[in-house]
């Protein structure tokens, strides 16, 4: 507690995840130790005996992603934490996931990659698997904090938003949001949103008339005989796995509850907007040094307009549009060699220039000098 | 009158899709047996979970009760998430030897290892059967199967016995003919407070007989009466001896504390230290 009366912790942003995801109701943790994620692990085992919720190491990432399935349908909310190698492992539950609408919460600290790559640096690299990971057609909520503060935030709304839409739910954090130590801020009152359970079978559970509705989620264990299956299914759960209308009726649906409210789901900071004709679009741990490079600009009287996105799917293309419409030129940094930059490039969609930095391996950032020199030069 | 076990299935979801002559009927028809005698009207008490491949489909979607068909050989996790979380429900794992004993083998030991009370119900028909007749880890050494033209050279996996090993309650061993006894085995391992397991080797004479040179799923059923050797009698034989045989029985029958019951004890203590 600080002077002001606020509760404020200092917290590695690993630590704050696990705090954060206890706030939001998390009862149950399966996962496999691989760093930069462990310690999301290690204090998930001390604290959710504490509060009643169960943790659980299994063997591998397969079985700690499909454990939290079975989990979320005896009623918890589960989470896993993991990095690229585990998170590879892990795409064929999540892709169980989507197709069942089994709300879950799977924490991304990303590590240098392909394979084993660097494990203990940061790296941004997972942008595209945590849109694309598993196959067939779906839509994915990916949240990305940059900070320990954001690492506590974003995983509680992670959970709200995994419960809201029946659907898994990723945090991509990065090695420096999960080991950075920082001042955590607990607010007093926290918003904890949970899934709309049926009273009765009026409404089916894995069909809505709404095309972009979610259906309520039973509990095994309550007697609606409830049947979940990874397989094509109609609106109460049988297989169908040859009628192209009920996979194409299942399947948009998926698709549209995320996209259909990506305005719902965005979530980001612009900041110098207003005249500037330079502009940054970055996320993570790589938005720290375009927050340094827009005040060193500043100083210079080089006004730079900054969008820091923290959902990062669904894609806010039309923030990206905005910002296109104004400046003429767009400045992507990133620890990947352009995985982002791409889909930035598609939602400007030639309204102005964009410039691509890219930074892979060892951990090293993108400093704001090398941003700074390619405004400079624009 | 109506069959005992129809009201226990669902009924829009019958006939079931399995081939003519499969022995998952068989299985299912002692599982219900096993479910009556212990006295359960419905089956509101149970979650099955299952995973990919013919005999994932005995409960999904056939059993009027809850039911998890998730992936191929990831049905053990799935099924030890609903025990931790509701552990009051009798949680049954139905799956073949390639969903099991094959892609999902690492679950499997685990599961045993942690003593988790559930009871996992291995259909073991030898053969991948639903894709098409292909080679399994426990297809008998030099049969001939569709990824195995020149026949099996590998050493068939024993499930029975590595489940055993790796600390379940209790593991059998039956076969399709083995009706009185399987169905008393899984009584047993339906009672158990530990990890259950039995093993039921089972004929499909679509993907595996016919291959095999068995002319009808009786002949099959003949070689299991024909080819099982107990327990106590294969003790004092010689691998040699026991080459191609069937191994049936039981395996082990011990009482030990379940894994869900000691992290419920753990986290009642925790808040009470707590509180």
């Amino acid at each position: 507690m600080t002077s002001n009366g606020k509760n404020v912790k200092f917290w590695q942003g690993n630590i704050a995840c696990a705090e954060g995801a206890i706030a939001a109701g998390c009862r149950f943790f399966a996962g496999y130790p691989i760093t930069p994620s462990s310690e999301i692990a290690e204090r998930m085992s001390l604290r959710l005996p504490q509060v009643g919720g169960i943790f659980i190491q299994m063997e591998d990432e397969i079985a700690s992603i499909n454990a939290l399935i079975g989990a979320s349908w005896a009623g918890a909310k589960a989470m896993t934490a993991t990095s690229g190698p585990g998170f590879s492992l892990m795409q064929e539950g999540i892709g169980y996931a989507f197709m069942t609408e089994t709300p879950c919460v799977i924490v991304v600290v990303q590590r240098v990659g392909p394979a084993t790559g660097q494990a203990s640096k940061s790296a941004q690299g997972n942008f595209m698997q945590v849109r694309w990971g598993t196959h067939g057609d779906y839509a994915a909520i990916v949240l990305a904090p940059n900070s320990a503060q954001e690492m506590f935030d974003l995983t509680i709304r992670a959970f709200n938003l995994a419960e809201e839409y029946r659907t898994p739910v990723v945090v991509l954090a990065d090695e420096l949001s999960a080991h950075i130590v920082e001042p955590v801020e607990i607010p007093e009152k926290i918003n904890v949103v949970n899934r709309r359970k049926p009273k009765d079978l009026s409404e089916p559970f894995f069909g809505s008339k709404d095309p972009r509705g979610v259906p309520p989620m039973p509990e095994v264990g309550e007697g609606f005989n409830v049947l979940v299956t990874g397989s094509t299914h109609n609106e109460w759960g049988y297989r169908y796995t040859s009628d192209p209308e009920v996979h194409r009726k299942l399947v948009t649906r998926l698709y549209w509850k995320i996209e259909g409210n990506a305005h719902k789901i965005a979530d980001y900071e612009a900041t110098d907007i207003d005249g500037a004709k330079i502009g940054i679009v970055s996320f993570g741990c790589t938005s720290r040094s375009a927050y340094e490079a827009v005040e060193r600009a500043k100083k210079d009287g080089l006004k730079i307009a900054h969008v820091r996105l923290k959902t990062l799917w669904p894609f806010p293309d039309w923030i990206i549009e905005e910002l296109a419409e104004q400046v003429d030129a767009i400045i992507v940094p990133e620890l990947s060699l352009g995985q982002f930059v791409r889909e930035v490039e598609r939602a400007v969609h030639g309204k102005c220039k964009v410039i691509s930095i890219t930074k892979i391996g060892g951990g090293e950032m993108i400093t704001p000098n090398e941003i700074l020199a390619v405004a400079r030069r624009l | 009158m109506e069959h005992f076990a129809i009201k226990y299935l669902r009924k829009e979801c019958l006939p079931t899709p399995f081939c003519p002559g499969c022995g998952i009927g068989i299985i299912m028809n002692c599982f219900f047996k096993a479910v009556e005698e212990l006295g359960y009207e419905d089956l509101r008490h149970f979650v099955f979970c299952s995973g990919i491949g013919c005999s994932a489909w005995i409960p999904s979607p056939h059993f009027k009760a809850d039911s998890i068909h998730s992936l191929h050989g990831r049905s053990i996790p799935v099924a030890i998430g609903v025990k931790l979380v509701k552990p009051h429900l009798k949680v049954v794992v139905f799956g073949g030897d390639g969903d099991l004993a094959g892609i999902g083998l690492n679950h499997l030991i685990h599961a045993a290892r942690r003593n988790i009370e559930i009871t996992v119900i291995m259909v073991n028909n030898m053969i991948y059967g639903m894709t098409g007749g292909q080679v399994a880890p426990t297809t008998p050494r030099g049969v001939k199967t569709t990824t195995t033209p020149y026949g099996s050279i590998e050493t068939p996996i024993d499930a029975a016995r590595i489940v055993k090993e790796a600390g379940a309650v209790y593991v059998a061993r039956w076969t399709t003919y083995h009706v009185i006894p399987l169905k008393n085995s899984i009584k047993k391992a339906l009672n158990k407070n530990g990890f259950s397991f039995i093993e039921v080797v089972s004929q499909c004479p679509t993907a595996y007989g016919r291959r095999a040179g068995f002319k009808s799923p009786v002949e099959m059923l003949k070689w299991f009466r024909d080819n099982s050797i107990h327990t106590e009698k294969a003790k004092n034989m010689s691998e040699e001896e026991l080459e191609g045989k069937i191994v049936i029985g039981e395996f082990v029958d011990r009482e030990a504390k379940g894994l869900s019951e000691k992290m419920h004890e753990l986290i009642r203590k925790i808040q009470e230290v707590k509180a």
